[in-house]
């Protein structure tokens, strides 16, 4: 079931949650908001699930307007961060709670639990009460508890935000899995741009209310469509008008007409990378991202004169994202404003 | 021994000591004098006709007052914590009335509205209903000043558990019934429990106010607590203490009962 939301917005008070926001979702994809926090991604979401209700704009389910239909009736699987787990119910009875309010018959429940608890890896858990699992259970209960009632679009409010690094990478692979075998249309909010990328097929990348641009990891990796969206998917130096990705800066040890000069202010080696830090001449800082072999190559020292030359750079017209409001939401690749340039530092 | 250990033991002294000297030393005492002469006089001066008819009018009060103020309580809550809304302070504010007024005023503010020339007077009269020197008046009292203790537990319970688990329950599917039914309520209830027992031993306990609206008519709207005044005042000593230590074994069991409830919730 494809998911549309058109010309949402959204007011808390004076803070604008949803600009004019518009996004597109194919059937059976899985989808990520990706954005800092108070970009309106959660919003968004909840929008969708309809816990939040629109000052205009419709949201639009398979086809259908959903904006008027109240939550219960939208048939949508809905995970929080915090799991809002049944803390009083079982594992048994919070996963067969949606179940139940649809009157499924005792022994039905019981398969369909059953089955669920063995597709999120909890069997045997389900005589326990929530505050005897981890978090990383927790959430897989909340998961199977949102997939009993076979919700129509899954939606996942950073669904890992409150587990540790090595539960979110492991959840992270189980859960591209899942919607693999599943094939829910499936929305993730996140603000981790790597999880982001990780999971998802398609990505929309928020800030401040807005949309700045939708599409594959590769789409707003290769052609960001502005300063933000560049430097929120990967890590980003400023060069006058220019941004430059630090593994697009070549060191050269020898100066030529497409070079500048630099002065290595520290060098820090973070297993295979290795960063460099240096300063122009301007004052401008910037860092550059090397192999191990290359700094061998290159016999960098901290404090030597280098030479870098970037690779790939690319100027957004100077303008900064904020002031594009008038603009049509790009969407996509943007041809318009990211003029390619090489070496023109 | 050092000295945080020692000092820790001089306050552990100084509190139970200002305990026992204050609270359990005349409890004991009442317990003593009651039953210095056995356990026949203060028996007896409570199964008289007006001792338990006493006890029957309170624990009568308790079972319409104490469930009124409980579902009061909890849907006043709910208001309070899940409905902002500008008036909501003076609501909270109102609710607390009951704790800052004396009983006594409590019970003449009854009498103006109820009584001669009250302002709710002649319509009840023309329906025969006497509400002042009777039942209905004794159950307005104790409900006035029992109020606030179901919503004052109730309200921290219910923004501690936030909105999540409504709003998962929602998007499973559960109307606004069943929310409150099957996630709202299981999740306050230790909350909620405590309110009724705090209400409980303020309802058996009251005597400001229902004294006033009463009339204190022995065997017709004498509750337990008046009784015991009463006894005292003719110096009727056994009577007085056999419905003192009464009273004080109910408050006892419900002090008890929240206890028990306190251990359950920490399990």
């Amino acid at each position: 079931m494809g998911i549309s939301v058109e010309g949402a917005n959204k007011c808390f008070g004076d803070f604008q949650a949803l600009d004019d926001v518009s996004i597109e979702v194919p059937d059976g994809s899985l989808t990520a908001l990706l954005g800092p926090s108070g970009s309106g991604k959660s919003t968004l979401l909840r929008a969708i699930a309809g816990l939040e209700t629109l000052d205009a704009g419709r949201v639009l389910i398979d086809g259908e307007d959903v904006s008027r239909t109240p939550t219960q009736k939208r048939e949508v699987g809905f995970v929080f961060q915090h799991y809002a787990a049944f803390k009083h119910m079982t594992v048994y009875e919070n996963v067969g709670f949606g179940l139940k309010i649809r009157k499924w018959k005792k022994d039905k429940i019981r398969a369909r639990v059953d089955e669920l608890l063995n597709l999120v890896q909890l069997p045997g858990l389900a005589d326990r009460y929530p505050s005897q699992l981890s978090g990383g259970q927790r959430q897989r209960m909340a998961l199977a508890r949102a997939l009993a009632v076979q919700p129509q679009v899954l939606l996942l409010d950073e669904p890992f935000g409150a587990l540790d690094a090595k539960v979110r990478k492991d959840l992270r692979t189980w859960l591209r899995n899942l919607h693999e075998e599943m094939n829910v249309t499936t929305i993730f909010v996140t603000h981790d741009q790597e999880e982001a990328m990780d999971v998802a097929g398609q990505l929309v990348v928020m800030n401040q209310g807005r949309v700045e641009q939708s599409g594959s990891a590769d789409d707003l990796y290769e052609k960001p469509a502005n300063e933000f969206v560049m430097s929120f998917v990967g890590e980003v130096n400023r060069l006058g008008d220019n941004f430059v990705r630090p593994h697009d800066i070549e060191i050269v040890r020898d100066r030529d007409d497409s070079t500048e000069e630099a002065m290595v202010q520290r060098i820090v080696a973070l297993g295979f990378e290795i960063r460099v830090e240096l300063v122009l001449g301007d004052g401008t800082e910037v860092w550059a991202q090397l192999t191990r072999g290359e700094l061998q190559r290159l016999e960098l020292q901290e404090g030597q004169i280098a030479y870098l030359r970037p690779v790939q750079a690319k100027s957004f017209n100077g303008a900064p994202p904020s002031d594009t409001s008038g603009a049509s939401t790009p969407q996509g690749s943007a041809d318009g404003g990211d003029a390619e340039v090489s070496a023109a530092v | 021994m050092n000295r945080s250990t020692s000092s820790r033991w001089g306050l552990r002294v100084l509190g139970l000591g200002y305990i026992a000297v204050l609270l359990i030393a005349p409890l004991i005492l009442l317990f003593y004098k009651t039953f210095e002469e056995g356990l026949a006089p203060p028996f007896e001066a409570i199964t008289s006709g007006d001792g338990l008819h006493a006890l029957k009018l309170t624990l009568l009060t308790v079972a319409i007052a104490v469930p009124l103020n409980t579902i009061f309580g909890v849907i006043c809550s709910l208001l309070l914590v899940r409905h902002k809304w500008k008036g909501n302070w003076l609501i909270d504010a109102v609710i607390n009335l009951p704790f800052a007024i004396s009983p006594v005023v409590i019970g003449l503010s009854l009498f103006l509205l109820y009584g001669r020339n009250g302002w709710f007077e002649p319509g009840l009269a023309e329906d025969g209903i006497k509400v002042l020197f009777s039942t209905p008046g004794i159950v307005l009292a104790c409900i006035f000043v029992s109020v606030p203790f179901v919503v004052r537990e109730t309200v921290p319970v219910l923004q501690e558990i936030g909105t999540e688990q409504e709003q998962a329950a929602e998007t499973l599917g559960a109307n606004g019934w069943q929310i409150f039914w099957r996630v709202t309520l299981p999740a306050i209830r230790w909350g909620v429990a405590y309110g009724v027992v705090l209400c409980t031993a303020r309802v058996l306990g009251e005597f400001g106010a229902v004294s006033v609206v009463s009339g204190n008519i022995s065997g017709e709207t004498q509750t337990l607590p008046l009784f015991v005044e009463k006894n005292y005042e003719n110096f009727n000593l056994p009577g007085a203490f056999g419905a003192a230590v009464l009273l004080a074994l109910l408050a006892l069991v419900v002090l008890m009962a929240m206890n028990l409830l306190k251990r359950e919730e920490a399990a």
